[in-house]
């Protein structure tokens, strides 16, 4: 394991980057480290962590507005929020099942991956709830964007840039995030669906409801199921559940799951632990609209796949191998979806392209923008990008 | 008054060339010099600015928006793109220089694909026309500007545009997928597409809301949603803005988010009362428009609670409504706001700021102060929920003197929003009218990584120049003046 700096404030993070800068050298940045494995291999001998950098430093519930600073772990923020029956929005996932467990992602680490769960399909992702930053660029200069209030259009949003850069325009020292309630219930129904392209064709129906479905899964193998999600006052959930039940059950047997064993089966496809992925498979995340998920998952032609997002989240398992790689690549390329290699041995990460290449406009301007926010390229370089 | 950079010499020069280059682009009428035709592109809802432009163009495809944009990089020339001229911050203000790039000839829906929610349409369609288009089939499109009937999809791109709704919908931002765009240079990029989170930099987020200035979006893939089984909403009277905020903290902290939290003051509800006879308490100093979806038992559940809860408050008048038409008359003042403060004045300025909604009464009790030291009135009504509060300035647009200092006691009112804790803008954008108030709300280094990021896009500054970014220390335009 390489050296590692861990600094204990923003002051401490600008310095560290500033030094580096000038010797040129290159920082893996990271949160709590969770997400080491995730895209491509990092070429930097020193490893910059925020995971002294913690605590929440704001919580308004009345106002819905959380800030913390970017190391504080997930769990801390949401033991914080449930005392005042309150959640982040997006239910992001905290991957044990795919990245080992630890002690848990930090907030800025799932702000700078954009990892967002089940909920995003209807209530957005995490890069819909990041109000607030603040940050160090590449030359070790802090600097803010948004604020703490709910609606903001106060010039360029770098929020929604660095969220989901993986730490290589900056590193973010705060966050400050959009919270919600929630629900006083959740409820589940459940189809047996024939295929897939039934259970998506479930799925659109139930999306395209007024029952405010705020997860749709699709569980693949021998017998699929699709899940619908109602998360809502318990009157609600009831009353809800018995129409879409009415509206779907010409999918396939329908039955209902009640709150707890919802509330566990939702935790689990956040998860992704339906997928089972084996210690010894890659996983990727494949992005696509709803009704291509099926077919990605045929082209792919791998052993495990789990569908969320209505179908349109596809998790796939299967051989670490360039040749799944090239086909996950291909049958997100045909459905006009995105791929994330998400979990590969290293020599794999290093050698394919983890993200979908952008076209050359795209990738002028995206270096563009990297001269300006990492002149030195030492912000975790080569993770998203060879190069 | 706000400056403008000086026209770039050698452009006004070469006006005619320029035209005749223009015209081959877009044969017919895509091209308008005629003053009488240019003269409703010279403002927007900002009407106090106003500025002929060298000429209009209107393009019918991408790929005409594509030379033109071409054309214009080639020969220096700089574009101020434009949908339905709504801004209410001066966004859409031509330069004396400049081609307006209109895109409301762009106005097919090109796709409506349910099984997927989502639909493809051009620039130039309204943001009602989308919903209008849709509505049939019982879907919507979530985000609901007051404007909704004139203002075009990529308008409410580049301002990033709420309404009424955003606090349960979200704003135009979290309710797109897919963008195609072109750079200044001419180039077609797709952003997005008809699927969640792309991978990579999110370009979708930071195009929006960037006020035309990175690249023209021709074509918005919008995420639609199936409208819920129905909604009603309820009114709430009391004695104090204070009051009022308490009942608002107390809404959200029941877990409750109803779909709108509409709140206005007294000058604001004396002016829609006596517009449209809503039926609003005059007494009262403070009003609170909720509303709720779901079922009619559902409906009836939350404002069962909502009432409960804003009973504890001492209210005046607590009305809810029992059917659509007394949901619909409810709405009837508030909507008729803008229309009714223009009725008592002859001319007001919309501001938007956002505030911690706990600062609230601090606020209002500060923008009373200020009314008073301005000798202007002033209605205040706010998206309660979410912080954004639009104060509107009542003045005399013929009275040089009323109308600047209108413009001071509006950046007092935005300093203010800063100072305790919110915003300058909240949804209208910065445009000219906020552009040297940033660096109220940003550090001259957080300035300066904007324009960094701008150039990215833009090197020239070609691209709607001279709005958001001060032109003190503008390294660009500075040499173009
Ligand atoms: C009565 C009234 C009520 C309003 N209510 C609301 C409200 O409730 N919520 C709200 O958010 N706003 C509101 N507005 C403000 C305004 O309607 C919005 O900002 C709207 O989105 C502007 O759309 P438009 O088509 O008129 O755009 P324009 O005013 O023409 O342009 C707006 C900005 O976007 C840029 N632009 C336009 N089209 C493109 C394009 N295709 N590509 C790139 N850039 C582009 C322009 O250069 C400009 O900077 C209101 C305005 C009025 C007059």
């Amino acid at each position: 394991m390489s050296d590692v700096l861990a600094p204990a404030d923003e002051a401490g993070v600008a310095a560290a980057v500033a030094e580096a800068a000038r010797a040129g050298e290159p920082l893996a940045v990271e949160g709590r480290g969770t997400k080491r494995a995730m895209l491509r291999p990092v070429q930097a001998a020193r490893t910059l962590s925020l995971r002294n950098l913690s605590g929440i430093t704001l919580y308004r519930p009345q106002e819905l507005i959380l800030s913390a600073r970017a190391g504080t772990p997930l769990a801390e923020i949401e033991a914080a929020l449930a005392e005042h029956g309150q959640q982040v929005v997006a239910e992001p996932p905290v991957l044990a099942a795919i990245f080992g467990g630890g002690q848990g992602p930090s907030i800025g680490g799932l702000v700078a991956t954009n990892l967002s769960g089940p909920r995003r399909i209807t209530a957005g992702a995490m890069r819909d709830h990041v109000m607030g930053i603040r940050a160090v660029n590449g030359l070790g200069e802090a600097f803010h964007n948004g604020g703490r209030v709910l609606k903001n259009v106060t010039g360029l949003d770098l929020c929604k840039l660095l969220t989901g850069a993986h730490g290589t325009l900056g590193v973010l020292t705060e966050v400050t995030l959009k919270v919600l309630p929630a629900a006083e219930r959740s409820g589940t129904l459940a189809i047996a669906v024939p295929d897939l392209e039934t259970g998506v064709r479930a799925l659109s129906a139930g999306l395209g409801s007024p029952y405010g479905v705020n997860g749709a899964a699709l569980l693949a193998g021998e017998a699929p199921r699709a899940l619908l999600r109602i998360e809502e006052f318990s009157e609600s959930v009831a009353y809800r559940l018995g129409r879409l039940r009415e509206a779907l059950e010409r999918f396939g047997d329908a039955a209902v799951i009640e709150d707890v064993e919802s509330r566990e089966l939702w935790r689990g496809i956040r998860e992704a632990e339906p997928l089972a992925a084996q210690p010894e498979d890659a996983v990727w995340r494949v992005s696509v609209q709803p009704t291509a998920g099926p077919g990605v998952v045929a082209a792919a032609g791998l052993p495990r796949a789990l569908l969320d997002w209505g179908g349109g989240l596809v998790w796939l398992a299967g051989p670490a191998t360039a040749d799944s790689h090239r086909r996950v690549m291909g049958a997100a390329r045909t459905a006009g979806g995105s791929f994330t290699l998400f979990r590969a041995p290293e020599p794999l990460r290093a050698a394919v392209p983890v993200l979908p290449e952008e076209g050359k406009v795209l990738a002028a301007i995206r270096e563009r923008i990297r001269a300006v926010m990492d002149p030195k390229g030492i912000l975790s370089p080569g993770r998203m990008y060879a190069g | 008054m706000i400056d403008l950079p000086a026209p770039k010499p050698d452009v006004l020069a070469r006006r005619d060339e320029i035209l005749a280059g223009l015209r081959a682009l877009l044969p017919g009428d895509g091209v308008i010099t005629e003053p009488a035709r240019v003269k409703p592109y010279e403002t927007d809802g900002l009407s106090a600015y106003r500025q002929p432009p060298l000429a209009v163009a209107l393009p019918r495809t991408t790929e005409e928006v594509a030379a033109i944009l071409g054309f214009c990089h080639r020969n220096g020339v700089r574009v101020v793109p434009r949908g339905a001229g709504t801004s209410l911050s001066g966004g859409a203000l031509p330069l004396a220089d400049s081609v307006v790039l209109g895109l409301m000839r762009m106005n097919r829906i090109i796709e409506v694909d349910y099984a997927n929610r989502l639909a493809v349409v051009e620039a130039g369609v309204t943001n009602l026309g989308i919903t209008n288009h849709i509505a049939a089939d019982g879907f919507f499109y979530a985000p609901d500007p007051s404007s909704q009937l004139a203002c075009m999809i990529g308008g409410n791109v580049g301002m990033n545009s709420g309404g009424a709704h955003c606090l349960k919908y979200g704003v135009t931002a979290n309710n797109l997928l897919g963008l195609k765009a072109v750079t200044v240079e001419g180039e077609i990029v797709e952003l997005g597409g008809r699927h969640l989170d792309a991978a990579g930099y999110d370009w979708l987020g930071l195009l929006t809301g960037s006020e035309g200035q990175l690249a023209v979006v021709t074509e918005v893939t919008v995420r639609i949603l199936h409208a819920p089984e129905g909604q009603r909403a309820m009114l709430a009277a009391f004695k104090g803005t204070e009051i009022a905020g308490a009942a608002v903290d107390a809404i959200i902290g029941s877990g409750i988010i109803p779909v709108a939290l509409e709140f206005m003051d007294r000058p604001c509800i004396h002016a829609c009362e006596a517009f449209a006879h809503a039926g609003y308490p005059l007494d009262a100093e403070a009003m609170l428009i909720i509303e709720v979806e779901g079922s009619v038992e559902e409906q009836d559940m939350l404002l069962g609670k909502l009432k409960e809860i804003c009973s504890r408050f001492d209210p005046i008048s607590l009305k809810v409504a029992q059917t659509v038409e007394e949901s619909m008359a409810i709405w009837k003042g508030r909507k008729g706001a803008f229309g009714a403060v223009g009725r008592i004045s002859p001319d007001y300025l919309c501001m938007d700021g956002t505030i911690p909604t706990g600062e609230l009464p601090h606020v209002l009790r500060r923008i009373g102060e200020m009314s008073a030291e301005y000798g202007l009135q002033v209605a205040n009504v706010f998206h309660a929920g979410d912080g954004n509060l639009h104060p509107l300035i009542m003045f005399d647009a013929n009275d040089a003197e009323s109308f600047r200092r209108a413009e001071a006691f509006g950046a007092d009112i935005l300093k203010l929003c800063v100072e305790v804790g919110g915003c300058l803008t909240g949804e209208h954008g910065v445009g000219v009218e906020k552009r040297d108030l940033m660096p109220v709300q940003f550090t001259p280094f957080e300035l300066d990584q904007m324009r960094a990021l701008k150039s990215a896009f833009d090197p020239q500054w070609l691209l709607n120049p001279a709005k958001v970014f001060p032109l003190e220390g503008n390294p660009v335009l500075r040499q173009a003046a």
